[in-house]
């Protein structure tokens, strides 16, 4: 279980979280919608240690994360960037078992190559992109790339930051899909930052509306469309009008 | 007031200045302590060699025969003045062994790789690619920047010494194509006057400009801004300084060993 309890984060002048406070119970999927600039990122990145927050606890199963073994913590999680932050200079499979060919994850490169093929398998790409680069890829093949290796090591926790970002909605439709598949078959703990609700809908279990740097509404999904929270109902909706504020 | 806003922007450059070199000094301390602790990449290192090391060789060795070829031809019109057309042959050899060879191969490699380095990384930077390494259990500097330290550090004595012997024998070239020396004279010359801390001296130097010119590369990449802009003023940031602190190191390192 993921427990946020009263987190802060000011860059500069601008406080972007303050006092968030999320609970994510093992083995569900989250998904944290909101504006852009809400501290979505920010909240996941300060999860992974990625950005030290000013103040408040982040415990993963009851142990705060910026105490222990770094290494270890981190082999608990995968996680698939919004870009896909593929690395150009290695091969696709190589980008795929990189947690596998080095650290305490190590194993014999013919072994990794061969995990591999089968996650990029999974994903629904066959073995002869296995020794392509990843700038010959299409958006939507890199993501799946990019999920591949989210998924590559088995780990108990996935985050996905912005999934469907830049994909057409039938390729959006099918990595919502494979999300979705792959976290109820793998039974890990997800977490996901969106804007897309056809991504919502898919994935999540829970859902966490952030605004003004506080967890504005969470709740399961079912009941989402029958909150009467006027924050969440103008986002969903992807109305104009309505209490959060939008630059013309 | 306005009379002491001058003295206020001096003093914030200054201080901008100082921990800035703060900054960079504990960078090199941290990517220092961890070349000797694993875990080790060894391909890495292979690749950053090869980047460095062997795809410069062109362009050092360009550089060193232009430079052979024109020390030559001053030093001749020079020693003219007081008839030591004689020394032409001691002075190309000493001057491109201590000096020229490493001060020259040093920039040049600081214009190829320091920007290279700065580009690769702070384009990783801005596609999360370094927060990608973090979540998987890689540390960025150790990965990226170690082992185009130590390639670089390795690399840039072997480019001096090539760079030294090409400029050499771009000063024999001219010296018996245009001045009219006489070929064996020319090359005893030149072993008779060149001693072996001359060389060394000189990879020492190489040695010394290796390390900074990747460590600013790294460092600046690190630190790149965001979007295209953060990366170019990264990439300028990085030859800049790898530029000026080869020239710094030129004098205090020439200062040691010998004055």
């Amino acid at each position: 279980m993921i427990e946020l309890r009263g987190v802060h984060k000011t860059f500069g002048s601008n406080a972007v979280l303050r006092g968030v406070d999320l609970t994510i119970a093992k083995g569900t999927s989250m998904v944290i919608i909101g504006g852009s600039g809400t501290g979505k990122s920010v909240t996941l990145k300060c999860i992974l240690g990625l950005i030290k927050p000013d103040g408040g606890t982040i415990t993963l199963d009851g142990q705060d994360v910026t105490r222990g073994d770094r290494d270890a913590f981190l082999a608990r999680f995968g996680m698939l960037f919004q870009g896909g932050a593929l690395f150009d200079s290695l091969r696709i499979w190589e980008n795929v078992a990189f947690r596998l060919l080095r650290g305490s994850l190590a194993r014999p490169k013919a072994e990794a190559r061969e995990i591999a093929i089968e996650k990029l398998r999974r994903v629904g790409l066959g073995p002869q992109v296995a020794d392509l680069f990843p700038a010959e890829l299409s958006g939507g093949m890199q993501k799946r790339v990019s999920l591949a290796r989210a998924i590559a090591a088995n780990p108990e926790i996935i985050f996905f930051d912005e999934p469907t970002t830049g994909l057409d909605p039938i390729m959006s439709g099918v990595i919502n899909d494979l999300i979705r598949e792959i976290v109820v078959e793998m039974g890990a703990t997800a977490m996901t930052i969106t804007h897309d609700m056809s991504s919502v809908r898919a994935i999540a279990d829970h859902v966490a509306m952030l605004h003004g740097g506080k967890v504005r509404w969470t709740g399961p999904v079912s009941e989402m469309d029958a909150t009467p929270d006027p924050y969440v109902q103008q986002f969903i909706h992807g109305r104009a009008e309505g209490p959060i504020e939008s630059l013309r | 007031m306005i009379l002491l806003s001058p003295v206020a922007g001096l003093g914030r450059m200054v201080l901008g200045l100082l921990s800035n070199l703060g900054r960079v000094a504990i960078y090199a301390a941290q990517v220092v302590s961890h070349i000797f602790r694993p875990p080790f990449y060894p391909r890495e290192f292979l690749h950053a060699l090869m980047q460095i090391g062997w795809f410069s060789l062109p362009v050092v060795g360009m550089t060193a025969l232009f430079t052979g070829g024109a020390l030559a031809l001053q030093i001749y019109a020079g020693g003219q003045r007081f008839s030591a057309e004689a020394v032409v042959p001691a002075i190309v050899a000493i001057g491109m062994a201590r000096e020229l060879g490493p001060v020259l191969g040093g920039l040049m490699v600081a214009a190829r790789v320091a920007s290279s380095i700065a580009a690769e990384i702070g384009t990783m930077k801005v596609t999360e690619q370094i927060d990608a390494l973090v979540t998987l259990s890689t540390n960025p500097l150790k990965y990226l920047a170690v082992p185009r330290v130590v390639a670089a550090t390795l690399a840039v004595p072997v480019l001096v010494a090539v760079g030294d012997s090409i400029g050499i024998m771009g000063g024999w070239l001219v010296g018996v194509q245009r001045l009219d020396f006489n070929s064996a004279a020319y090359i005893k010359n030149t072993v008779d006057f060149l001693e072996m801390w001359d060389i060394t001296s000189g990879l020492l130097k190489g040695a010394a400009f290796g390390f900074l010119v990747a460590l600013m590369g790294c460092y600046h990449g690190m630190n790149s801004g965001r979007g295209a802009q953060g990366v170019g003023r990264a990439t300028k940031s990085a030859v800049v300084s790898a530029s000026v602190l080869i020239f710094a190191a030129n004098y205090l390192l020439t200062e040691l060993f010998f004055s």
